[in-house]
């Protein structure tokens, strides 16, 4: 299924040749007349084409797709993945942050607590969600729905999805860097298993204040990253347009991060992307979410945290002479 | 005895009002004190003669300005003399990333500071209380924190976790985490972190120290979890850099943003601390916390 009205520049070819085969099939139905052989070699040609794009990706295609404007959101999978989502609202000091969402669910009938920043998905929600980059009362919120699941003894899953912490003047007036801090420390120290995936875009700081758990997995097209490619670029050769580069070099695929042992799993999409098959995705998504959940419910609080703590000090790479 | 306790209560803490919330200078070089005789404030622009500045601690003694200093001027002015001695220097960064030019960049700062690495980490005593410390270098690569100013960084929280000893933390760093070591560095505020609790667990004193400037993953990681946060005058400190949110809002920013002063007025640091007080300042904090069963100061 292509999705309708948006097509990013190196899927072009392929979109361009699905319209074509839509219309010769219009054109066939019309005139009543048998142009099945025609349609399959095209189809055929298709294919061919649809497996050359999307099997060999750039790291910068990735980033594409990861920021695709249909990519499926929290919302969006949450209505796929779990049951009985009850949104719980507001930090308790401040404001309800709505570019930050969670709330109590059902996964697989067990009850637990989801997090995630939550994109619009369109221009007007986009807007009321600050494009989903939370302020600090939505990680203090976020913080306040992990405190509680860790009260009653239920699971948290975090959904990672943010291009980066907001830079504005009331972010940093209400102590947007504590919060982050906070976010980190307290979700390091919290009783309860966490899987936290990386869904989209992992935007440094916004991300990790919610992304310290036991399992951290990422979806195939995500990427995670210390800085965004455009200010990696601007930073070092004074000119954002050669994202592209900077994005290889700072190696921030799952594959990478596989490889530095920052992540557990990556976890593959449908071709082309998850908003190719939302469905199908949400589906990888919750076995995923199951498999790697179980074995944490089996460990004492104490073994649990050890290991988290474990996971991260060993974190970073250095020569000790 | 709790009279006692009060007997000790020193007059020199200090809480400096608000400076002037003109537009915060931007210092144009990055690095410190030129050599030479003369220096000309960043601030104020008046000429000031190097070892009078010296003397002074690095604070223009015409506008009060601080200056930055590296993180061996900054043991020195703070720790009881010859009491400091160093751990963890052998540690040194790789290039895990093959990132470009990181190399050469690390050899630069190396060159320039005289230092292996962005930290220097350590133990020592300030007016008799021993304590485990780590000093940012703003020389070194902006006082980026990469896997080893990280590692560092954590393996003195947990030395002082071991030793039942207080941790003091001197901070300046511009962009914060290290994007020449990606993720890696990213995942340093969350081992910083972590460590942190397992010193609070265990009853251990944080205090951090805020210099010009302290942002991005280090300030939303070590350095705004302090027991207690002190700050220099003057100090940039915030988690965005002032440029990127003003190309993101459009609007000019408000004067004093960001400073010690205005994260002082939001509630996130204890206390503002001109340099000549920071060294008593400190020595009162560590006294007053000081456990018996650690060598510290007795109370009562
Ligand atoms: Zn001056």
């Amino acid at each position: 299924m292509a999705s309708p009205g948006y097509c990013l520049d190196f899927e072009k070819p392929l979109v361009e040749l699905e319209r074509q085969i839509e219309e010769i099939k219009k054109f066939a139905a019309e005139k009543n007349i048998d142009m099945s052989e025609e349609i399959r070699r095209l189809q055929e040609k298709a294919d061919q084409i649809k497996q050359e794009i999307y099997s060999n990706l750039t790291t910068w295609q990735r980033i594409q797709i990861a920021r695709h404007p249909k990519r499926p959101t929290l919302l969006d999978y949450v209505g796929m993945i779990f049951t009985d989502f009850t949104e719980l609202h507001g930090d308790r000091l401040f404001r309800d942050d709505p570019a930050m969402v969670g709330g109590l669910a059902y996964l697989d009938g067990r009850p637990v607590t989801v997090i995630g920043q939550q994109k619009g998905r369109d221009t007007k929600e986009n807007l009321q969600r600050n494009f989903g980059m939370p302020h600090p009362e939505g990680y203090r919120k976020a913080l306040r729905l992990m405190e509680q699941a860790a009260k009653f003894g239920r699971p948290i899953i975090s959904l990672v999805d943010v291009v980066g912490a907001y830079p504005g003047i009331e972010a940093e007036e209400r102590g947007q860097g504590e919060a982050v801090a906070r976010g980190i420390r307290e979700m390091a120290a919290l009783g309860t298993p966490i899987v936290v995936v990386i869904t989209g875009e992992g935007g440094s700081g916004g991300a990790l204040a919610i992304g310290v758990g036991d399992r951290i997995l990422m979806l195939e097209n995500a990427y995670y990253s210390v800085i965004s490619p455009e200010g990696c670029a601007s930073i070092l050769w004074k000119d954002a347009s050669r994202a592209p580069e900077a994005a290889e070099a700072l190696r921030l695929t799952g594959k990478d991060l596989m490889e530095f042992g920052i992540v557990d799993e990556v976890i593959r999409e449908p071709m082309g992307g998850a908003h190719k098959d939302p469905k199908a995705m949400a589906e990888t998504l919750k076995e995923a979410l199951i498999r790697n959940l179980l074995p944490l419910l089996d460990q004492d609080k104490e073994a649990l945290l050890t290991a988290r703590y474990d996971k991260f000090r060993k974190m970073g790479a250095f020569i000790e002479g | 005895m709790l009279k006692d306790l009060f007997k000790t209560k020193p007059k020199y803490i200090t809480v400096r009002p608000p400076q002037e919330l003109g537009t915060r200078q931007e210092p144009a070089e990055k690095r410190d004190i030129p050599d030479g005789l003369w220096v000309k404030c960043d601030r104020c622009n008046q000429i000031v003669y190097h070892k009078e500045l010296s003397k002074n601690l690095n604070v223009c003694p015409k506008c009060d300005y601080h200056f930055r200093i590296g993180a061996k001027e900054r043991i020195d002015s703070l720790l009881d003399e010859g009491s400091f001695h160093e751990i963890n220097s052998g540690l040194t960064s790789t290039n895990p990333l093959n990132f470009p030019e990181y190399e050469s960049k690390t050899k630069k700062s190396q060159k320039a500071t005289g230092l292996t690495e962005g930290v220097i980490t350590g133990t020592g005593t300030i007016e008799g209380q021993p304590l485990v410390c780590a000093v940012i270098d703003f020389g070194f690569m902006g006082g980026s924190m990469g896997s080893v100013v990280g590692e560092k960084i954590t393996r003195a929280i947990e030395y002082a976790t071991e030793k039942g000893l207080p941790f003091v933390c001197i901070s300046s760093g511009g962009g914060g985490a290290r994007m020449h070591e990606g993720i890696l560095s990213l995942m340093q505020m969350a081992k910083t972190c972590m460590a942190l609790n397992r010193l609070a667990a265990a009853g251990g004193l944080y205090i951090s120290v805020l210099t010009d400037p302290t942002m991005g993953g280090i300030y939303a990681s070590f350095a705004s979890q302090g027991d207690i946060i002190l700050a220099e005058p003057g100090a940039l400190i915030g988690f965005a850099g002032p440029r990127v949110i003003q190309q993101t809002i459009r609007q000019t920013l408000p004067p004093g943003f960001q400073t010690s002063e205005f994260v002082l007025e939001h509630g996130m640091i204890d206390q503002i601390v001109h340099r000549k007080n920071l060294r008593a300042t400190l020595g009162f904090f560590l006294k007053f916390h000081a456990r018996e069963d650690k060598g510290g100061q007795a109370i009562g």
